[in-house]
């Protein structure tokens, strides 16, 4: 198989017995990046000439010992909101365009210490704020299997790198879908982890109470290795939960026999496309073959998930943001005349509108004599969403659902519509406040409709668009849904699937076999 | 005092005090920066953290939590089993996030009480609760720096993240002096403690005073309170307390009402002066910081905190009464300053060694005055405090021993505690060699007294006539035929003899 | 609906300069979203405690050991004006 959609123990093993160097294994990322980056805009800034010093660095280790990590001398992308030492991080903000931190993001502490190999730093809406990449201050990325189309978002510009095969990983958030959507429009598999699984530090805090740092892959395999590098405690965020890290790729199942499955009535909605609906159905009848047991449950406050979110997030945002002042670094404006304006005039001109809706949701939010009517209102809905799953996941081991009520819409979907993200997520969000793992494996193609609403109308258009299959599982049960996903990989291709205009006309070729 | 607050006057001050105690911890309160109040060089304590770069998270530090706690139990304060942080949002050049890192509704000590002694009816004093409503941690913000003339501002990030005390009274205050007495007591408390150095003019210790008046006949509180910031001395504290209730007395009595405002103590003017309004009254918006997990205090964690508090100021002064039964005024100088207390302490556990026996109690008495005049006053000269002295406590006791002894004289001993102050050293070594020894030798002062009443025969005969200062004159002759070095009571006691 | 006034003071209170045009679309576009949200007032919470952390944590504290940070230079590096090692602002008096 060519490299470009290789997956990571595949490029290892090519790595290991010399069939390939890590340097050309990167120049031939960052070959595919200039060709194509411009079709998709997954990339906002590629780090050439560090990558290819890296990957001799990561060359000599591979001379050097025996042993060598599964990543030492693997390409991969990075979300920009994760803080890289000397590498520009703008968060697709303008407040942030010339921003270079002088630290790196524990994620990425960890990733340079296997000697993986950064690539570039990939788009999202700013701040992560949206669904489809449309809010980002340097132009929306694109889905890979139909450039017309968005990736999903916030981590879009991760989720096409990886589908369009111009990085066979990269790091990624979700606060509320940020991983599961994208992966799931993108036709790639997405692992949001445990809240506190893996250290926030160093990556653009959105909503604090839910951020998770998590990956976007070929391949549920790759996100079980890769969690086992990100994962654990870190003594920079006090978050982090004291857990062992367990090898989860070591112990990945290929069949689910006694493995109980909930699927939640309420998570097929009302204006879920018909195709997403039947792909989710099947899948879930290939989880039954594998032997799992599939057992029908109630999650009857779903649907409340997320406007809790909608009041949470944005008030944890609008204290986040409050940071970005053109004070200390970043942008400042130049015609403030007083420092009053320095504050409002930098924060104007920095912030793209959905930010500035979010800051000011939240400021109203929490402001005196609405406080109680909406954010604590809020958390204690949070708390009964979050009873609600703990009595769940008694009965089972993890729950299977759509990632998406829809396949990709149209670029613009989003547009003017201060609500798209909240609705394109709400298969998301409830998990995510309770801050529970979960995946998004791709499990099929579906017909696009194609409407303002992002689907939900009735004009069918032919494009085969990717749909995915999300599964949540119970606080730490990370393992659970490698197993519950891996198997599913081992018995279906989906997640190998390549859109057509990015296959590579001439594959790298093994040169030394 | 202004003549409408005389207490007859009926017009009552109620003072609540917000105190600000930076606590001192080695680092700062959420990140592993040094915590310096003394470092000059800017934003040389600084780090991703505390200057708010994106991304970066707190994380509390365990001894500004436990500070937090054993200051709140030495304040009788109760400690709840939770606590938690909450982030209050504002912007200012000096809060590097927007927000500061605050407690509201759970902060970690509540309802104490802290009973001063203020001065009572006849000159006695009386003991009085000033109730506690709150103590709280939270991050320092960091200093902004107006030089002058110029048209711009520099900011210094070394104090941003340092942990703080916000320690609330409830209105109990009825006056500027009851005000500085709690203030020092509480200075006291801190320092015993060693939670900070509770220092005023370095800003290790702010007070924002709350001040109204009562109306003759008012038994409510007032409807409006004045809060005065800038204070940054005991002394300014008390002028601005006591100018600003005279101000206020006097807006009430012409029939009016002061406005709520927030004043600033002007010290070159001598007053308070408004300060300028905000464009609009704050709105904080608390919320629970997601960042940092809550605090969960076990019995035994409060157990072990409430064991490991020293003796306090108001223990030791009661022990000090009633072990060496020092005047109350001697106690008080002698207990406001740590150091000082703990070299006298440890002085007087070595005459007790070295008496033998139980101390008698001049020896106590002794002590603490060469403690507070003669060596207080070295230490004040040298700025320095009796633990980095050259004086050690076993000299010092040795030393109030020769003297108890009437080996060496008073005058003779100041001279040797220079010395010792100086060089360091025993003190009887020092004595001999400066030749201070005192002579108690009958014999020797015989001989000098027979000297001097042959030489004098006036001055004899004028005080046998009844001239009493000529016995003062005989007894100079004599000291100064031994060199000053007669042992003064030996000398009266045989001259007396002679002239008889 | 949001008022004008109101969302005149929210932009105050977060510092966000809006033009007139962005006072209107702003007070309509908060309104949709508080609109959406108003429906959690249908969830029964009485006697229900607020969660705000969901990890259970307790207690996660650092020890008191100071060190300097090597990044102070960068730190500063990044200013967008500095003097002597301050940073330089606008006279904020």
């Amino acid at each position: 198989m060519d490299a470009s959609f290789s997956e990571i123990s595949e490029l290892h093993e090519k790595l290991k017995n010399k069939e390939i160097s890590s340097v050309e294994l990167t120049e031939y990322f960052l070959q595919r990046i200039k060709k194509h980056n411009p079709q998709i805009n997954a990339y906002l800034t590629v780090t050439e000439d560090a990558a290819l010093e890296e990957a001799k660095e990561a060359d000599k280790i591979i001379a050097r010992r025996g042993k060598i990590s599964v990543f030492t001398g693997i390409p991969f992308g990075i979300k920009d909101l994760f803080c890289t030492k000397g590498i520009r991080t703008t968060a697709s903000s303008k407040i942030l365009e010339n921003y270079v931190p002088p630290f790196d993001a524990t994620s990425v502490q960890k990733m340079r210490a296997e000697n993986a190999i950064i690539l570039g730093k990939t788009n999202l809406d700013e701040f992560a704020h949206g669904s489809s990449t449309e809010t980002s201050a340097f132009g929306e990325s694109k889905n890979p299997w139909d450039t017309s189309r968005i990736p999903g978002g916030s981590s879009g510009g991760s989720a096409a790198a990886v589908a369009a095969g111009l990085a066979p990983l990269a790091l990624a958030t979700e606060t509320g879908g940020s991983i599961r959507q994208p992966s799931s429009l993108c036709g790639v598999s997405g692992w949001k982890p445990t809240y506190g699984r893996v250290s926030r530090y160093g990556v653009i805090s959105m909503t604090s109470s839910n951020d998770s740092i998590g990956a976007i892959g070929r391949s549920v395999r790759d996100l079980a290795l890769t969690a086992e590098v990100m994962s654990g405690r870190d003594e920079k965020d006090a978050t982090t939960g004291n857990r062992e890290v367990p090898q989860y790729s070591a112990n990945l199942r290929t069949n689910l026999k006694g493995m109980k499955i909930g699927v939640p009535a309420e998570y097929f909605i009302d204006g879920m496309e018909d195709d997403v609906k039947k792909r989710v159905l099947d899948a879930i009848e290939e989880l039954r073959k594998l032997g799992a047991e599939i057992i029908d449950v109630s999650l009857p406050l779903t649907k409340y998930g997320s406007l809790v979110y909608a009041i949470v997030t944005p008030s944890e945002i609008s204290s986040n943001l409050s940071r970005f002042d053109g004070i200390r670094y970043g942008h400042q404006a130049k015609d403030a005349r007083d420092l009053a304006e320095i504050y409002s005039k930098t924060r104007a001109q920095g912030f793209g509108d959905e930010a500035k809706r979010r800051i000011m949701t939240g400021t109203y939010a929490l402001s005196a004599g609405y406080y109680e009517a909406y954010y604590l209102k809020a958390q204690k809905v949070r708390r009964l969403l979050v009873d609600e799953f703990n009595n769940v996941f008694e009965k089972v081991d993890c729950l299977v659902c759509a990632s998406s009520p829809n396949v990709a819409p149209k670029i613009g979907a989003a547009k003017d519509n201060p609500l798209f993200g909240y609705i394109a997520d709400q298969l998301n969000i409830p998990a995510a406040m309770a801050g529970l793992p979960a995946l998004s494996v791709p499990c099929g193609f579906g017909a696009a409709r194609d409407g303002a609403d992002g689907g939900a109308s009735s004009s069918v258009a032919g494009v085969q668009m990717p749909v995915g299959l999300q599964i949540i599982g119970p606080q730490w049960g990370e393992q659970k849904i490698f197993d519950a996903g891996h198997a599913y990989q081992t018995v279906t291709d989906w997640h190998k699937k390549m859109p057509p205009d990015f296959v590579p006309a001439s594959p790298l070729p093994g040169k030394r076999k | 005092m202004a003549e409408n607050l005389k207490p007859s006057s009926g017009y009552a001050p109620v003072i609540g005090l917000e105190i600000h105690v930076q606590l001192k911890t080695k680092s700062k309160m959420f990140c592993d920066s040094p915590n310096n109040p003394d470092e000059t060089a800017p934003n040389k304590n600084i780090c991703e953290i505390c200057t708010g770069q994106p991304g970066t998270l707190p994380v509390a530090n365990r001894e500004a939590v436990r500070l937090a706690v054993i200051v709140g139990q030495a304040l009788n304060c109760r400690i709840e089993e939770y606590s938690k942080f909450d982030r209050k949002n504002y912007f200012y050049p000096d809060l590097p996030k927007g927000y500061q890192i605050s407690q509201y509704d759970r902060p970690i000590a509540q309802n104490g009480y802290l009973d001063i002694e203020v001065p009572g009816e006849n000159g006695g004093s009386a003991s009085k609760r000033i109730r506690i409503r709150r103590a709280h941690l939270e991050e320092d913000a960091g200093k902004n720096i107006h030089p002058e003339g110029a048209d711009y501002s520099l900011v210094d990030f070394n104090r941003a993240g340092t942990p703080l005390l916000e320690i609330v009274t409830e209105p109990d205050i009825a006056s500027a002096k009851e005000a500085k007495i709690f203030l020092q007591e509480l200075r006291n408390i801190i320092r015993y403690i060693g939670a900070g150095s509770a220092d005023m003019e370095k800003g290790t210790m702010r007070l924002e005073p709350n001040i109204s008046v009562r109306k003759p006949g008012q038994l409510e509180l007032p409807a409006y309170k004045v809060e005065v910031k800038n204070i940054n001395s005991f002394r300014f504290a008390e002028s601005a307390i006591e100018y600003e209730i005279a101000r206020q007395a006097e807006i009430l009595k012409e029939g009016g009402m002061p406005k709520q405002v927030t004043m600033g103590w002007n010290e070159k003017a001598g007053q308070t002066m408004e300060q300028r309004e905000k464009e609009e009254a704050n709105d904080y918006r608390y919320f629970p910081e997601p960042d940092l997990p809550i605090l969960h205090f076990s019995k035994e964690y409060l157990e072990e905190a409430l064991a490991s508090i020293p003796e306090l100021p108001a223990q030791k002064r009661a022990r000090f009464k009633r072990e060496y039964g020092l005047p109350d005024a001697d106690i008080r100088n002698l207990t406001e300053w740590k150091e000082l207390t703990e070299f006298f302490e440890e002085a007087i556990s070595e005459l007790d060694e070295l008496a033998g026996k139980a101390l008698p109690l001049k020896f106590a008495k002794m002590a603490a005055n060469w403690c507070l005049q003669d060596f207080s006053a070295l230490l004040n000269a040298a700025k320095i405090n009796p633990l980095e002295s050259k004086v050690t406590p076993h000299n010092f006791a040795e030393l109030i021993k020769l003297i108890e002894q009437s080996k060496i004289s008073a005058t003779a001993g100041k001279q040797v505690l220079a010395k010792m102050f100086e060089l360091g050293g025993e003190p009887s070594r020092i004595m001999e060699d400066l030749g201070l020894a005192q002579v108690s030798d009958a014999a020797v002062i015989e001989q000098a007294i027979n000297k001097v009443v042959s030489e004098n025969a006036k001055a004899v005969a004028d005080y046998k006539a009844g001239l009493q200062k000529s016995f003062g004159f005989l007894v100079g002759m004599a000291m100064k035929e031994l060199k000053g070095k007669g042992n003064p009571q030996v000398v009266n006691d045989l001259l007396k003899k002679k002239l008889e | 609906m949001l008022t004008r006034d109101e969302v005149k003071k929210i932009a105050r209170l977060c510092r966000i300069e809006l033009s007139p045009a962005e006072i209107e679309k702003f007070q309509k576009e908060l309104s949709v979203i508080l609109d959406y949200v108003s429906e959690l007032k249908k969830v029964e919470t009485s006697g229900v405690v607020e969660i705000s952390q969901v990890t259970g944590l307790e207690n996660v504290l650092r020890e008191d050991a100071p060190r300097y940070s090597d990044l102070r230079q960068a730190i500063i590096a990044n200013f967008p004006e500095s003097r002597e090692g301050f940073l330089k602002i606008r006279n904020i008096l």
